[in-house]
């Protein structure tokens, strides 16, 4: 396999990784690394580099148009930036210092994990929505457009919310991915912002976080271009298309085959992290 | 009234990073993408060697190294600019919210901003380990 096939192959897979991770909303970059090291046989190191370039890429080109909608939040955003930048120069500094064999068996639980999360159910909390005053110092408080009208919400629980966003931050900076689920998991849950917002403002964090990372990658010479062009341009395509939600009807399909394939990746990741073939 | 007119609301803000957010992607893309054809046509039916991993050279390494490449117009230097460009464009959003926040007269978070950039800046020029 030349180098013309084998970048036409790569830009293929992640078009479809892109395509499927933006529609259901679990992000392109998850099955990047996986593909690329299970696959094309890359190097796992090669492969989290090219990964990070592409959540950048669909991070921020997803941003335009979810601000349009008026739901992120960028003070909270920015707030929690200080841990997840902080976390992901934390990832990049094990990343280097790690086996590979442990690198693949951590991403593989990660990627179990984040297809649980994905898959459970939302539950919604019915409790009085009393202000924090640490939150209402940061000014964190804010509304979003419902069909109501505005809604106002207030955030809580500050420093467990910025505890876990430094540990979403490790996360990508460790592995390469956007950890959005994980991200959404600190603000929804932790913090109580209403999802819609919090979903929204991590996928503004997501591009800021592996930005942190991805400077280390490239001075360390982990980012290759001519793996890195085929990744970035096709999960950018992919996820353009994904966003534009051509096949409502069949999302809920699709997401289960997605999940499906994740868990797959998962558990291939794991076994040859355990046998050391990565 | 003068004084309202002077700040931004947040929704003008977000909506002025979403713009330069989407800017900095086309550009980067764009370039990679140029890069990435002439690519192709010199080293496309080479093959490639990802297997075992050994590092970027030096010049690809660094912001400089990169910009020097890309000027002498070697095709992997034209595609690590754009993706240089792509790296610099969160950089570019956490910058100018820095700006926002002082237009907006809100201390906290021009501090909040400032340390976020501080963090991007030292993973860019000095986070080798």
């Amino acid at each position: 396999m030349d180098i013309l096939v084998f970048t036409i192959l790569i830009w293929l897979g992640s078009l479809v990784a892109g395509f499927l991770g933006s529609l259901t909303g679990l992000g392109g970059g998850v099955v990047i690394v996986p593909l690329l090291a299970l696959v094309f046989g890359v190097d796992i190191r090669y492969a989290i580099g090219a990964s990070l370039v592409s959540v950048i890429a669909t991070s921020s080109g997803a941003a335009a148009a979810y601000v349009k909608e008026g739901f992120s939040n960028i003070r909270i955003g920015m707030f929690l930036e200080i841990a997840t930048t902080l976390g992901a120069l934390a990832g990049a500094f094990w990343a280097a210092r790690l086996p590979t064999s442990t690198i693949a068996i951590i991403f593989g639980v990660i990627l179990l994990y984040s297809a649980y999360l994905s898959g459970r159910q939302q539950r919604r909390r019915q409790e009085v929505d009393r202000p924090d005053p640490l939150a209402t110092r940061l000014k964190m408080d804010g509304s979003y457009p419902t069909p109501h009208g505005l809604e106002h919400y207030h955030a809580h629980s500050v420093p467990s919310g910025f505890g876990l966003m430094f540990l979403a931050g490790s996360i990508s900076g460790l592995l390469g991915i956007g950890s959005g689920a994980v991200k959404v998991l600190a603000m929804d849950q932790m913090m109580r912002i209403p999802f819609k917002v919090s979903t929204t403002t991590s996928n503004f964090m997501i591009g800021v976080t592996a930005a942190a990372s991805a400077g280390v990658y490239l001075n360390r010479g982990y980012i290759d271009p001519g793996l890195a062009m085929p990744v970035m341009l096709g999960v950018l395509i992919g996820s353009l298309i994904g966003t534009h939600e051509l096949v409502i009807a069949k999302t809920h399909r699709l997401r289960i085959i997605f999940i499906a394939i994740i868990l797959l990746l998962a558990v291939e990741m794991i076994y040859n992290g355990l046998t050391k073939r990565i | 009234m003068s004084k309202v007119k002077d700040t931004w609301t947040d929704q003008q803000v977000e909506t002025i990073i979403g713009n330069l957010l989407r800017g900095g992607v086309i550009l980067a893309a764009v370039v990679v993408f140029i890069g990435g054809v002439f690519y192709l046509f010199r080293y496309g039916s080479a093959y490639p060697d990802y297997r075992i991993f050994r590092g970027e050279p030096t010049d690809l390494r660094t912001a400089h190294g990169i910009l020097a490449d890309a000027l002498s117009f070697r095709t992997r230097g034209v595609i690590q600019l754009g993706l240089l460009l792509l790296i610099a464009t969160p950089v570019a959003r956490v910058a100018f919210s820095i700006f926002a926040f002082l237009r907006q007269g809100d201390r906290t978070y021009v501090v909040v901003t400032l340390l976020v950039l501080t963090i991007l800046l030292y993973s860019l020029f000095g986070g080798r380990s």
